[in-house]
């Protein structure tokens, strides 16, 4: 698809018109200051995770009353985008070009992140932890300055199918999915680990985001005599979908997306009962789970929301994801030194070694390398248990084929 | 009824007049000018901005003429949008067309499927070919996903295409080129628009609009009028949709939600319903608004924009078109009135 | 077939939460000849009352009442502050500013009471679900609610001097004047009505779909379908148009084409009734004099 000839001349023809940049002179980048941008959806249908910016906006700037870095102030300039790829485009080159910021973090979305994707490669400006799960992003070769941040829709996919093999080697799987490329992914996955087996094994529903139920769905695939189902839902759908299947007495091995696992966002309005037995896999902690009460890093978190964002709803999962990854951030700006050039923050970024974010799951570590571009690759399974997820298993580290 | 109505036409022909005297060549060469002239005044984030202003005002003129001209209420004209869009990504990525021969590709693509949708539209009462067509807009993405398709599509992931390098080595960036590419195409397809509404075919139309049963009593096909108004407001906007996949690169279904069929009729109603320099303003209302809502509220950027579109319509009922047509009407009025008194005593 | 009485009552359930959509929109259009884009929105805005009321421990039924009195206050004065001063304005402008609303409610509702999922209680669910799940408790009693507001309202514009006041005001406004309507009074009064069957219809379908800001959006859409396809001047077109489409939908997407098109399939089949009947199933076909 992309041509080799016309790849290479449309980037010169971009690198030419730049002004030439120095390591020692990167935009955004002065004595006093680092400016770093950021794209959410803050209006339209998809802004519920405009919460991860409103947290960010509010965490670099406690991170700047705490003295901020290198005795630099953190700049963090957040735009709206609609969930719209043109606008995000439009966006990306306003920070880029016109307000000069040095990285771009956690832009959010599949669709909006792909439409930017090449113009930030062949600026060479770094495009880093990525609020998305697709698994795209973890290819070095092909865009070198693009990275993600959490475990890829599809690595989970494929962590599941294996479960699944080893406890029912006869399965059939029915997968329930939003048609999009989140949705889609969990059906790459699945078919990644079953090959040929996948038309005979699995059959699939997809809904719309504009539908009002997956009743039908759901009716269709119990039909389909299937004994193990997989959905990959937004929190709504997923709701509906525990609801409705435990409605209809349906009772398969049930495996649920981890974006949808939410205890107040998506177990509670379920109704807690209807979803015992539910599998996930998760990678880190749910605000709402009670046996994190004392947990320290949790109580860190809690620390920050009751003092800075004292009206925030702490059952928003996008709080503790928005915190986890800002974490994150700020490791690789430590470990930068003086030095905040795009060259060396992207070295750094691609050089994290076994950082614990205090959000995460216990034993799951964030690693990057120049060749592992897949910042956090463990998961460990959990299940429902009425009240709340009890972890089983060991964490599993992304599956490899 | 007849007030409101009557307005628009008054003043499309007080427009007539600017344009119909001999100097018209002039002025449009002077304008022309005054639109390219951003391409070496502003940086490249600005350009590629006004670029996109541009091709949503040419988006908006297709839906304007359908709309406002021949009030056939159109809320679907983000699936032509699409349609040219893809057909220029698909065409760019499979079968290395080069870009500007995408145009009339999409052109072509899109007035058919103009005038498959409008044939059978045109039966419908007014509230139910909006309705339709705002259904049609909701179901693009849906249709664009589709899998037999994706081959062709790149379904949900999309498709990535190239900007176009400037023709003939000119010492020209990218965004520059791109510029001044799509506002010669819009600039020609504004006054072929224009051109055509001032023709009997343009009085043809505003007469189905507000007076049909007259308009058919004296003679005029309504049905094949307005089928083919409905080909080619889908062609102008599928040739704006070709342009923004080769400005912004890339196309995919969620570019083109149902969103994008409100924004083009956000934009008409305030540019002005029925003027073609309304759509201009229309063009660049969408694109920047947008921004200076955020500028106010991160909190609810969506709630401030709809706010300012509300004080805006009650501020101007009839658009920033229907604005300027107050203060210039009065003016062109007193002055044809002071030439046909001059002519009187000569 | 099992599985095909299966869908056809999924579809019923579904097709009633059109059902009751599509019936707010109908009245609106008869009480003021507008099709409200917002009504969605609005209606969501409305749940959000009744959630708060009843996160307030008031009970059920008096939060019910309570949302229902003040979403007719609110469409009572978004019509006069709204769209009084408009009335003048092109039709164009009015759907703009529909358009305005849209925006601006549900970002509102999100900013308000945030994006998060939330369940909504539901007055009938003493049975739990019956007929093996496929239905529930409080499908059949939201189920008998839009019907029974069908009936009041039939009743309303019938046989009531006020509903019959309000339809000549919006079909005819100047000769409504000259025999004394107060016009401007029957629009508002139309916009609160609506208002109000919207609030309940919010109400209903909340605990089947779960209360979020967008919780319309999809719904709008089919409800509209629902009205296009019975007739946009018949109450009980829409009604049955809503259930239709419900059906429809759901075995086609389970039968026909896949689930990957049933919105298509939803869209083609509209177009094809209204291809045979310009007016929807149920409408009145209007006579134009000249």
């Amino acid at each position: 698809m992309l041509n080799r000839r016309s790849f290479l001349a449309a980037s010169a023809a971009t690198l030419a018109a730049p002004r030439i940049l120095h390591a020692a002179d990167t935009p955004g980048v002065t004595a006093t200051e680092i400016k770093i941008g950021n794209i959410m959806p803050y209006s339209g249908p998809a802004s519920a995770y405009g919460a991860i910016g409103k947290l960010q906006q509010v965490f670099f700037r406690v991170a700047n009353e705490q003295g901020g870095i290198a005795g630099r102030k953190i700049n963090y300039i957040t735009y709206d985008d609609g969930y719209s790829p043109p606008k995000t485009v439009e966006q990306a080159r306003r920070l880029i070009e016109q307000d000069r910021v040095a990285y771009l973090f956690n832009t959010l979305g599949t669709p909006t992140n792909s439409a930017i994707l090449r113009y930030v490669n062949q600026r060479k400006v770094p495009h880093v932890f990525l609020a998305t799960g697709a698994d795209k992003w973890g290819d070095y070769k092909e865009h070198p300055w693009t990275i993600g941040w959490q475990p890829s829709y599809r690595t989970e996919a494929q962590i599941y199918t294996k479960y699944m093999l080893e406890q029912k080697p006869d399965a059939k799987l029915a997968l329930l999915y939003q048609n999009d490329d989140f949705g889609k992914d969990y059906v790459l996955g699945v078919r990644d680990i079953l090959g040929d087996r996948f038309d005979q094994m699995v059959k699939t529903a997809s809904y719309e985001v504009t539908d009002a139920t997956i009743d039908s769905q759901v009716v269709s695939l119990q039909a389909t005599g299937a004994d193990v189902l997989l959905v990959g839902a937004t929190p709504k759908f997923a709701a509906q979908t525990i609801r409705k299947v435990y409605d209809i007495g349906w009772r398969p091995m049930f495996f649920m997306t981890n974006v949808s696992i939410s205890v107040g966002a998506v177990m509670q309005p379920a109704g807690p009962e209807k979803g015992v037995g539910v599998i996930t896999s998760a990678y880190q902690k749910d605000a709402t789970d009670p046996t994190w009460k004392d947990d320290p890093g949790m109580t860190e978190w809690r620390n920050f929301m009751n003092k800075h964002m004292p009206d925030a709803d702490q059952t928003v999962g996008e709080y503790v994801y928005g915190y986890g990854v800002s974490k994150t951030l700020m490791q690789v700006l430590r470990q930068c030194g003086n030095d905040f050039s795009r060259e060396n923050f992207m070295k750094q970024v691609t050089n994290l070694r076994n950082v614990e974010i205090p959000t995460l799951l216990p034993g799951i570590r964030v690693n990057t390398s120049p060749t592992n571009y897949h910042p956090i690759r463990q998961m460990q399974l959990q299940r429902w248990t009425g009240s709340t997820w009890e972890r089983f298993g060991n964490v599993i580290e992304g599956a490899q084929i | 009824m007849s007030a409101s109505k009557g307005l628009p036409v008054a003043a499309a022909r007080g427009a007539e007049q600017v344009a119909g005297h001999s100097w018209a060549p002039l002025v449009i060469l002077v304008l022309l000018l005054l639109a390219l002239a951003p391409a070496f005044l502003v940086e490249g984030y600005r350009l590629f901005q006004l670029t996109l202003a541009v091709i949503y005002a040419l988006a908006i003129l297709g839906l304007n003429i359908v709309t406002g001209y021949n009030g056939q209420i159109s809320l679907g004209h983000g699936a032509f949008y699409a349609v040219g869009a893809y057909t220029a990504a698909i065409l760019m990525a499979h079968f290395e067309v080069p870009y500007w021969a995408t145009l009339p590709v999409a052109a072509l693509v899109c007035a058919a499927l103009g005038y498959g949708i409008g044939f059978p539209a045109l039966r419908l009462g007014s509230l139910y070919l909006a309705l339709t067509t705002f259904s049609l807009a909701v179901a693009v993405p849906q249709i664009l996903k589709y899998k037999a398709f994706e081959d062709w599509t790149g379904g949900v992931q999309g498709l990535f295409i190239f900007k176009p390098d400037p023709p003939f080595g000119l010492p020209l960036s990218n965004d520059q080129w791109m510029y001044i590419f799509t506002v010669l195409v819009a600039a020609t397809l504004f006054i072929l628009s224009w051109n055509l509404l001032r023709s009997r075919i343009g009085r043809a139309l505003l007469a189905i609009r507000d007076q049909p049963v007259a308009a058919e009593a004296m003679g005029m096909n309504l049905a094949q009028l307005k089928t083919r108004t409905f080909a080619v407001s889908a062609m102008i906007t599928g040739i704006a949709g070709a342009l923004s996949a080769i400005a912004v690169e890339f196309v995919s279904p969620d570019s083109f939600s149902v969103i994008l069929s409100i924004t083009l009729f956000v934009g008409m109603v305030v540019g002005g319903v029925a003027s073609i320099l309304g759509t201009v303003f229309g063009g660049l209302f969408v694109v920047f608004v947008p921004n200076l809502a955020e500028d106010i509220s991160k909190a609810a950027p969506g709630v401030i924009y709809g706010i300012i579109l509300i004080a805006f319509l009650f501020l101007l009922p009839t658009g920033f078109a229907g604005f300027l047509r107050r203060l210039v009407v009065p003016l062109l009025r007193r002055r044809r009135s002071a030439q046909a008194m001059s002519s009187n005593g000569r | 077939m099992d599985g095909l009485a299966h869908q056809l009552i999924a579809g019923i359930a579904t097709g009633g939460i059109y059902a009751s959509v599509a019936l707010a929109l109908v009245v609106i259009y008869q009480a003021t000849h507008h099709i409200n884009f917002a009504q969605g929105a609005m209606a969501t805005f409305s749940t959000y009352i009744a959630y708060m009321l009843i996160q307030a421990e008031v009970p059920y039924w008096a939060a019910f009442f309570a949302t229902v009195a003040l979403s007719f206050i609110i469409g009572v004065l978004i019509e006069r502050i709204l769209l009084r001063p408009m009335h003048n304005a092109p039709v164009l402008t009015h759907v703009g500013i529909f358009i305005g609303l849209l925006l601006a409610i549900s970002d509102l509702c999100g900013w308000l009471f945030d994006y998060t999922v939330k369940s909504f209680p539901t007055p009938f669910d003493a049975g739990g679900p019956m007929l093996g799940g496929l239905i529930s408790g409080h499908e059949l009693g939201s189920t008998a609610v839009t019907l029974s507001m069908l009936i009041l309202i039939y009743l309303f514009f019938r046989h009531t001097s006020l509903g019959l006041a309000m339809r000549a005001a919006a079909y005819n406004p100047v000769s409504s004047r000259l025999v004394g309507i107060r016009v401007g009074w029957m629009l508002a009064v139309g916009w609160g009505l609506a208002a109000a069957i919207g609030a309940v219809a919010g109400m209903m379908i909340a605990p089947v779909v779960f209360l979020e800001p967008n919780m319309m959006l999809g719904i709008l859409l089919y409800a509209f379908a629902g009205a296009l396809l019975g007739g946009i001047d018949n109450p009980g077109g829409a009604v049955l148009g809503g259930f239709a489409v419900g059906i429809i939908e759901n075995l086609g997407g389970a039968y026909l084409v896949g689930t990957e098109l049933k919105l298509t399939l939803a869209l083609i089949i509209i177009i094809g009734v209204l291809l045979i009947r310009p007016n929807g199933l149920f409408g009145r076909v209007l006579v134009s004099r000249v």
